[in-house]
C-alpha cells in the first residue's frame, strides 16, 4: 500500500467512511465523527499506520486531510 | 487577531506584573468592546453599570459578571451560525447548567493555551497516559459535559491513553496493573477529578491493600473539592494517600471553570496556584472593592481567551487569597493563589462535585 492509501484508510477507518472518494476533502468538524474524539481516534490510527509518534502542536494543527499531509513531512513520512 | 493567539509563543509564566497589567489593558479593552458590540445582554450590564467600553482601564476596574448569569441567559457573542459547540457544567438533576458557546477561534485557543501550560508541568512530549474515570464519560458525543471535555481536552497530552475505571465506575486493577507493568520506568501522565479519584481510585486501593508502583508519574486533578471538604480530607492529606496508594509523589491540583476553559490554574511544586500569561486573578472583599494581596475574598477570574461569549471577566462564587506576585519560590512570575471553596450559599457545583455514586 503507498503512504496516500495508508493515510487515507486511517481516515477511513477512524471515521468510518463509507464514500471514500469525499476523504480528501475532510476537515476538523466538517463531519459529525471528526469531533474532538474522532479527532484522537484519527491520530492513533495514523501513529499506528506509520508508526510515528506526534507532538501535541502538531495534534493541534492537525486541521485537514490537506494540512494533515503537510504535517506527515516532518514526521518523514511523504505522503 | 486575539491577544492570546499572539502569546503563545512567550512562556506560559513569562510576564511580570508591569508587563502583564499593560498587556491586559489593550487586551480586555478589545474583549470588552466586542462583547458590548455583539452582545446585547452584555451591552446592558454594561451600560447599566455606567462603564465606558471604549477606556482602557486596568483589569481591576473592568465590569464582571457573576458566573451564574451563564445559567440565566444564553450569552454569546457570535452569530448561531458560527457556534462550534456548546460547552455545559455538569449540573445534577434540579441544577440549571451554565452553558457556555464556543466558535471555533475560542475552541482553537481553549486548546492551544492548555497544552502550554500542561507541557509546563508535563514537558513538551506526549506521555503514556491513565485517565482516572469510564470511558463512558466520553461515549455521549451529542451531550458533553464539562467532564467528558475535560477529559477529551487532557488526552491530547497523552498517548495509548487508559482508562482506570470501567463503565459502572469500578477501578479496573487488571487495565492499571498492566498500564503500569507496559510502562514500567518511564515518565507517565495521570488525569482526573479530584472526587473521582479519591472515591473510585485511592479508596479501593486503600480498601484492596494493593500498592501500585508509578513513582515516575505526574497527576494532575481539578474539578472541586467540596466533596472531601464534607469528609475532611484537604489537599496535604490528598497527596499523602496518593503516595501511600500509588507512590505518586508529584501531585498538581488544577482550579478553574467551564466558563473560562483552557485558561486553568495548575499548583506549583511548592502548592501554590498560579495565573499564567493567559489569565488573572482579583480579589473582592465584601463590597466587592479589590482586596490586598493576603486578604480572603470573592475570586474574580480574567481571561483573554473568551472571543466568542463575555466571559472575559467574571466573578467566581469561590474564596481565596492571593499569597504574592511574580516572588513564588517556583520560579514563575504572574499572582500565585490559595483557594478555600465555595462562599457560603453559594450553588454547589464544579465538574466533579455534582457527579453523585450510584
Amino acid at each position: 500500500m503507498s503512504n496516500l492509501e495508508k493515510y487515507s484508510q486511517a481516515f477511513i477507518d477512524a471515521f468510518e467512511i463509507e464514500d471514500t472518494g469525499t476523504v480528501s476533502k475532510l476537515e476538523y468538524n466538517s463531519i459529525d465523527e471528526w469531533d474532538s474524539i474522532g479527532h484522537m481516534g484519527l491520530i492513533a490510527e495514523l501513529e499506528d499506520a506509520f508508526d510515528i509518534a506526534m507532538e501535541t502542536d502538531d495534534i493541534i494543527e492537525f486541521s485537514s486531510f490537506e494540512k494533515g499531509k503537510e504535517l506527515m513531512a516532518k514526521y518523514g513520512v511523504t505522503v | 487577531m486575539s491577544s492570546a493567539n499572539s502569546l503563545l509563543s512567550t512562556p506560559p509564566y513569562g510576564l511580570n506584573k508591569r508587563d502583564k497589567a499593560a498587556l491586559y489593558r489593550l487586551a480586555l479593552s478589545r474583549l470588552t468592546q466586542k462583547h458590548y458590540q455583539n452582545c446585547t445582554e452584555y451591552r446592558d450590564i454594561v451600560d447599566g453599570l455606567g462603564f465606558d467600553p471604549t477606556v482602557k482601564a486596568p483589569a481591576e476596574a473592568l465590569p464582571f459578571l457573576p458566573v451564574r448569569l451563564f445559567k440565566d441567559f444564553s450569552l454569546k457573542s457570535v452569530p448561531d451560525k458560527d457556534i462550534l459547540k456548546t460547552m455545559t457544567s455538569s449540573g445534577t438533576t434540579g441544577q440549571q447548567v451554565s452553558k457556555i458557546y464556543l466558535d471555533k477561534t475560542t475552541a482553537s485557543l481553549q486548546t492551544k493555551v492548555l497544552s502550554k501550560i500542561v507541557a509546563n508541568l508535563i514537558g513538551p512530549k506526549r506521555l503514556p497516559m491513565l485517565v482516572i474515570d469510564s470511558r463512558a464519560t466520553i461515549k455521549n458525543r451529542s451531550h458533553f459535559s464539562a467532564r467528558g471535555a475535560g477529559i477529551i481536552g487532557f488526552s491530547m497530552f497523552g498517548r495509548d491513553v487508559t482508562f482506570a475505571l470501567d463503565a459502572n465506575m469500578a477501578l479496573d486493577i487488571n487495565a492499571v496493573e498492566n498500564f503500569c507493568a507496559k510502562h514500567k520506568g518511564q515518565d507517565v501522565f495521570i488525569f482526573g477529578f479530584t472526587s473521582i479519584i479519591y472515591q473510585h481510585f485511592i479508596t479501593p486501593l486503600q480498601e484492596s491493600g494493593k500498592r501500585l508502583s508509578l513513582d515516575k508519574a505526574t497527576l494532575l486533578h481539578g474539578g472541586g473539592w467540596k466533596k472531601l471538604e464534607d469528609i475532611a480530607v484537604d489537599n496535604a492529606h490528598y497527596k499523602r494517600l496518593l503516595e501511600d496508594v500509588a507512590a505518586i509523589d508529584k501531585v498538581h491540583n488544577y482550579y478553574g471553570m467551564v466558563e473560562q476553559t483552557g485558561s486553568i490554574f495548575p499548583e506549583c511544586e511548592f502548592g501554590h496556584l498560579h495565573a499564567s500569561i493567559f489569565s488573572d486573578v482579583i480579589i473582592r472583599d465584601t463590597a466587592l472593592k479589590t482586596a490586598p494581596h493576603g486578604t480572603k475574598g470573592l475570586v474574580q477570574l480574567v481571561s483573554l481567551l473568551p472571543e466568542s461569549y463575555p466571559g472575559h471577566s467574571l466573578l467566581s462564587e469561590d474564596m481565596g487569597v492571593i499569597l504574592g506576585e511574580d516572588d513564588c519560590q517556583c520560579g514563575r512570575a504572574g499572582k500565585y493563589f490559595q483557594i478555600f471553596g465555595r462562599a457560603k450559599q453559594a450553588e454547589v457545583r464544579g465538574c466533579s462535585d455534582t457527579y453523585v455514586a450510584k
